[in-house]
């Protein structure tokens, strides 16, 4: 393995583990977000549904759900980039 | 190299030479791009107000119905009657992210200005002044220090870090977040869009048919993207908006 190891390129290591470390970070960062705005839309379809009239004011607190558990998944995002190559 | 595709590193895709100047004062496409939005947001309201007729035409239309957007769709809704002396502020920041952010779409320029972090970041700092200088105006600095950091009916046992968490998230995360989500945001669409154009390009070369399900896929997310410039610009307003309406009414 190590022998293996020793015959890469210098820096090819690192940068296939940037990678790695990348899809990590993005994908562990966009979980909670995934189920956290599932919830948001799905209880706002629900409230929609029962109550029509309210669905202007449902709708925009709906839109301000989603922007506040998205954000967590967008620092993910950004963090890849981060992540020094 | 994905799929035997040479995919443009991203410094590519949103770094673009310098046309004049140099250093800090450095002007390149984003920078004109900028101006023209600048440009575009007080024209809309200038040349739309200079003659007021009773039934609007043109460009009044458009501003009429942007003026009633922020005004009945973000203040009313989120800070009140007493707001309504910020829809002027709100509305100039909702036309001119919407109109950064269109750029994205232009065929021909196809670079969303708010691609770069350095206008979200700026834009965020200003809604951070904006609304810490609304909270000290309308309750005085101690009594504002005290409704932002403590909220109500919370137990003395863990008052400390219930404060530490609320003061980070007044000084540091609100506009850290408001920057981060505008500018992530239209990053991310902005390489959805290169993604799949390198896709189509290679794949017209190579196969002319095989090129139809991602030029199609390509449609779809061009219009799925001007959804997103609008739904941007719209959150960031409306945050904007609960920020201030928070500092002003510190019970809700």
């Amino acid at each position: 393995m190590l022998q293996l190891l020793a015959q890469q390129a210098p820096g090819e290591l690192e940068a296939g583990l940037t990678a790695i470390g990348r899809g990590i970070v993005y994908g562990g960062a966009a979980i909670g977000p995934g189920i956290g705005i599932g919830i948001v839309v799905g209880n706002a379809i629900t409230a929609m549904a029962r109550q029509p009239e309210a669905a202007g004011m449902v709708r925009t607190t709906m839109f301000l759900g989603i922007a506040f558990t998205e954000a967590l998944a967008l620092f993910g995002f950004v963090l890849a980039f981060i992540i020094a190559g | 190299m994905i799929f035997g595709l040479e995919f443009p590193p991203i410094s590519h895709v949103v770094e673009w030479p310098t046309l004049f100047g140099s250093g800090a004062f450095a002007v390149n496409k984003v920078i004109i791009l900028m101006w023209v939005s600048a440009a575009l947001s007080f024209s809309v309201f200038f040349l739309g107000s200079r003659k007021q007729a009773l039934v609007p035409t043109g460009l009044q239309n458009v501003a009429e119905s942007a003026v009633d957007f922020v005004e009945n769709g973000i203040v009313m809704e989120t800070i009140g009657p007493d707001g309504l002396k910020y829809t002027p502020f709100l509305l100039t920041m909702f036309t001119f992210i919407l109109s950064c952010n269109i750029w994205g779409l232009m065929p021909g320029i196809q670079m969303p200005v708010n691609a770069r972090i350095a206008l979200p970041a700026f834009l965020a700092v200003l809604v951070w002044a904006v609304y810490h200088v609304t909270g000290i105006m309308s309750q005085g600095p101690i009594k504002y220090f005290k409704s932002a950091t403590i909220p109500p009916g919370v137990p003395k046992a863990i008052l400390p870090l219930v404060f530490f968490i609320e003061l980070m998230g007044i000084l540091i995360t609100r506009p850290l977040s408001l920057a981060v989500r505008l500018f992530a945001n239209m990053i991310a669409g902005h390489l959805l869009l290169v993604t799949f154009a390198v896709l189509c390009q290679a794949l017209w070369e190579a196969t002319k048919l095989g090129a139809a399900l991602p030029f199609a896929l390509l449609v779809f997310l061009s219009a799925f993207e001007i959804l997103v410039a609008f739904l941007q610009a719209y959150i960031f307003t409306i945050l904007a908006a609960v920020y201030i309406g928070g500092a002003m009414h510190p019970e809700h």
